[in-house]
């Protein structure tokens, strides 16, 4: 029987957001109802090529700021802030 | 095709829109022409810091004037040009350092310039990211930032109001005794040229002494509060002096955005806009030294722009003697951002006569008229 995958726990802006290991923060961003950023003129920006090149999905990461968030996958407890 | 202008000004940065500003509001009948539209040279790759410089009494004159015309424009510049008076930190890393604090503000005192000594404490109270243990630093609060490229089209804006007409975007390849010559054929008849092309001055003038000066800017993402003044390294001057060295200084300035510009470097001989990685890991090390997070922050754009420098480190503003029509608003190197509006108001009087508020011999373009060659002049 393969490993069971248990749901890990993280928090997108201070709510718990359930995902499954291998998930993108991106996506965990998705999940919570929330966009990634806001440009210098205060547009909403979402992940726009999901493969690192856009940098509009960019997040603050447990405090550390401007983190691609479609090429960092979840981890348990971490603290995601968008903008 | 002909038209009789009074003044026709070749490029449409930060100087020549000044420039146009200046003599639309004095009635001339002004036209701008620029190959690559408004704000598009050096005025688009400056940082944009309004600051009072002391080399000499000629240059600390100009900075001051342009300096309180800066203050002057800032309400009426619309927010896009993100003007802040955020003033200037020249940091001191040692004793010797700290002679020059007091000397500089003796010299700024004197220019009615109010500056401010901070110790070592204050220092790092001010800027809690800089490197502990330095000596201090001068404030001069009364500095400040701008973004050139919607200063540049608020001058050209309100030049336009007062009758002033930007033309189609054309390359000039001749401007000569009142006649300037377009690439499409075209040809201009005018009273007076003024030539406000930066460091692409000689291009239409190879005579003149200027040499185009490189410079490297980093631009990060948006870390807000990072920093809260212009932060400059006292050796900057001794960098920017020297002329046959390709040098680096620690120079960063907090954009409104939060971003932060990283600079500086000065390089002679380097005529394309390619970047010179050597030189650019030189800058941002230095930047370290002094700022030790910004190895933490992410840069998201480097270019390079080019100064036009002169062999005295002095602009040239006032008519060009072999030529009555003739008048130069160029060479101002590391300064054109700051002393735009004191040079519109210098060419304006010198094609209507009337008396500036500072004496403009210092940068009359005659002191260079004879003997080109023996006037490498440094004022230390």
């Amino acid at each position: 029987m393969p490993e069971m995958l248990l749901p890990i726990v993280l928090t997108v802006n201070g709510a718990a957001v359930r995902v499954m290991p291998g998930t993108t923060v991106a996506a965990a961003v998705l999940l919570a109802g929330s966009t990634t950023r806001n440009s210098v003129r205060g547009e909403i920006r979402g992940p726009l090529c999901g493969m690192g090149i856009c940098f509009e999905c960019r997040v603050t990461i447990d405090g550390v700021p401007h983190q691609r968030s479609c090429q960092v996958l979840c981890t348990p407890r971490m603290q995601v802030a968008t903008s | 095709m002909t038209s009789g202008w009074d003044v026709v000004i070749i490029g449409a940065g930060i100087v020549g829109t000044s420039c146009a500003l200046e003599c639309a509001a004095r009635g001339l009948r002004t036209a701008v022409i620029d190959p690559a539209g408004v704000g598009s040279g050096a005025t688009a790759a400056g940082m944009g810091h309004i600051v009072v410089m002391d080399d000499s009494p000629a240059q600390l004159a100009l900075t001051r004037w342009s300096q309180v015309l800066w203050r002057d424009l800032a309400a009426k510049l619309p927010p896009e040009a993100e003007y802040e008076a955020r003033g200037t930190l020249w940091v001191a890393t040692d004793e010797e350092d700290l002679v020059e604090v007091r000397r500089k503000q003796r010299g700024y005192a004197a220019a009615g310039v109010a500056t401010e000594v901070l110790d070592s404490m204050a220092l790092a109270e001010a800027e809690p990211e800089l490197q502990r243990g330095l000596a201090g630093a001068l404030l001069v609060p009364s500095d400040g930032i701008v973004y050139p490229p919607c200063a540049a089209e608020h001058l050209l804006r309100e030049a336009s109001r007062l009758g002033a007409k930007m033309l189609e975007p054309q390359r000039v390849i001749a401007a000569k005794r009142g006649c300037v010559r377009l690439k499409n054929g075209g040809k201009l008849m005018t009273r007076h040229i003024v030539n406000a092309c930066g460091a692409e001055a000689t291009e239409l003038m190879p005579e003149l002494p200027i040499r185009k000066r490189r410079g490297h800017l980093v631009i990060t993402d948006r870390y807000p509060g990072f920093v809260h003044h212009q932060l400059v390294e006292l050796g900057y001057i001794r960098s920017a002096h020297s002329v046959t060295t390709d040098s680096v200084a620690f120079n960063v300035q907090p954009r409104q955005t939060g971003q932060l510009l990283i600079g500086s470097s000065r390089e002679y001989g380097a005529e394309d806009a390619t970047i010179n990685y050597p030189l650019l890991q030189a800058m941002v090390q230095r930047a370290q030294m002094y700022l030790p997070a910004i190895r933490n922050l992410q840069a998201i754009r480097v270019w390079t722009g080019f100064r036009a420098a002169t062999p005295d480190k002095l602009p040239l503003i006032g008519p060009w003697p072999d030529d009555d029509s003739l008048i130069l608003a160029t060479g101002h190197e590391g300064l054109g951002i700051t002393t735009s509006l004191a040079t519109g108001k210098l060419v304006a009087a010198a094609l209507t006569g009337e008396k500036p508020v500072i004496v403009p011999e210092p940068y009359l373009p005659a002191r260079f008229a004879q003997g080109l060659a023996a006037t490498e002049v440094l004022h230390a």
